[in-house]
């Protein structure tokens, strides 16, 4: 927080483009036509180094995992381990360990991870791009409060819960399904079915990719705000940082809850994808 | 809020994730909890039949020290009986004993008092014979009343 004051000082910035500069993403065409063809590099670059982290930290504890008297690293992962183990248990009742929980797993731990780039301060991030890049190199630090990542997930869940579906009731079961539930199987509720299990299908990602998606971007737009204050002088600044600690710790709950939030939902959907109506 | 082509790149980057969890983190970390799981419920397992066992050998262990000591009494009431049987027939031979000491002591008694007896009987009438001579010399042939003194001997 403290070296945006300096920024907007000596480079006058408006409160408009200030705002505007953060919430830009580095995006690079990678294909002649652009439009589509754009790739974030910050949001790409950040999510899969943090994933390799997290996931790396968790394999290096779990590749020497001993069924004797854990050590505290180990003790740590696998009271994650438990904690995702037993939500999935209590949803799902197949054989979780061979997909599901693993999945669940991941998804936590990276949504986390990636939420949790919202603690870094945003004018940080910025001087240190700003370093790198020069004075209009852009940089989101985090991942989630991209659509884009969110969509990702949500619609690489929502391609597993088809699979899943089709793979547990076969094709016919699926397209069955899809007629003759939530209403029955008689012929003249078969339009309200369809339609009704259309809608399920379009909203599941997206509401599972906005919610993500709308807490990140709001929790971020809310530290640009507080970050606003440093424009107003040096006691400003402290009144904003002490606002911006605040929320901060609160932002905590936040990254924590939707990080969980979309770990059930995504155990959820695949549960509800493995049974038969 | 445009879509692009970063949504095809973290899919792919999710379901990089996702496969590297399934193949190599899961898998360590859930056969390391259910082995330790295991041997937990086999630690309990074995922790109530050793308690099990330990009742079982302390039931035994008192029902063999009662007997032990139930045979104990047995023994001592066994051995008092026979020492003072011993006691008691140490004390039979032994007044037999006596008895027969006291009798063996009693003939000799009895002997001895013969044998003064006719020791003093001898010298009573050789006494006899002596003052009877001394009182007679003159009158009486000895040789002539011999029969008589003889007589009178037997009689004492």
């Amino acid at each position: 927080m403290a070296t945006e004051h300096a920024n907007s000082a000596e480079h006058g910035l408006t409160p408009s483009g200030y705002i505007e500069h953060h919430l830009s993403f580095n995006a690079h065409p990678v294909s002649e036509g652009a439009g589509f063809w754009t790739l974030h590099v910050d949001t790409f670059v950040m999510s899969v180094a943090l994933g390799l982290i997290v996931m790396g930290l968790i394999w290096l504890v779990a590749r020497k995992a001993t069924a004797g008297v854990p050590s505290k690293g180990q003790a740590f992962v696998e009271l994650i381990f438990n904690f995702v183990d037993d939500q999935v248990k209590n949803i799902f009742h197949g054989n979780r360990h061979s997909f599901i929980a693993p999945t669940a797993l991941t998804v936590f731990l990276w949504v986390f991870a990636m939420n949790s780039m919202d603690f870094l301060p945003v004018d940080w991030v910025a001087s240190i791009v700003a370093f790198f890049g020069g004075e209009h190199a852009k940089w989101r630090a985090v991942p989630t409060s991209d659509i884009n990542t969110t969509f990702a997930l949500a619609l690489s869940v929502w391609i597993l819960m088809i699979f899943f579906s089709v793979k547990v009731k076969g094709l016919g079961g699926f397209v069955h399904e899809l007629f003759c539930a939530p209403f029955g199987s008689k012929i003249w509720v078969w339009p309200a079915n369809f339609l009704f299990n259309l809608i399920e299908y379009v909203s599941k990602p997206l509401s599972h990719s906005l919610r993500l998606f709308g807490n990140m971007y709001a929790g971020e737009v809310i530290f640009l705000l507080l970050g606003l204050w440093a424009a107003t002088g040096v006691s400003g600044t402290i009144f904003g940082a002490i606002l911006g600690a605040g929320w901060s710790i609160f932002h905590i709950l936040i990254v924590a809850l939707q990080a969980f939030i979309f770990m059930m939902l995504t155990v959820v959907y695949l549960a509800m994808a493995h049974e038969s109506h | 809020m445009n879509i692009n082509f970063t949504l095809i790149a973290q899919a792919i980057a999710f379901a990089v994730l996702i496969w590297f969890t399934v193949k190599f983190v899961w898998p360590p970390l859930l056969s390391a909890i259910e082995t330790r799981q295991k041997e937990i419920a086999d630690g309990l397992a074995a922790a109530s039949e050793g308690r099990n066992a330990l009742e079982v050998a302390a039931k035994k262990s008192e029902i063999t020290l009662n007997e032990a000591k139930q045979k104990a009494s047995e023994i001592i009431g066994q051995a008092e009986k026979r020492g003072s049987q011993i006691v008691e027939d140490a004390k039979g031979v032994a007044k037999a004993e006596g008895d027969r000491i006291i009798a063996g002591a009693k003939a000799e008694i009895e002997q001895e008092i013969n044998r003064a007896k006719e020791g003093l009987r001898s010298q009573v009438s050789s006494l006899a014979v002596a003052g009877a001579e001394k009182i007679l010399r003159k009158e009486i042939n000895a040789s002539a009343h011999s029969d008589m003194l003889a007589k009178l001997a037997a009689e004492l």
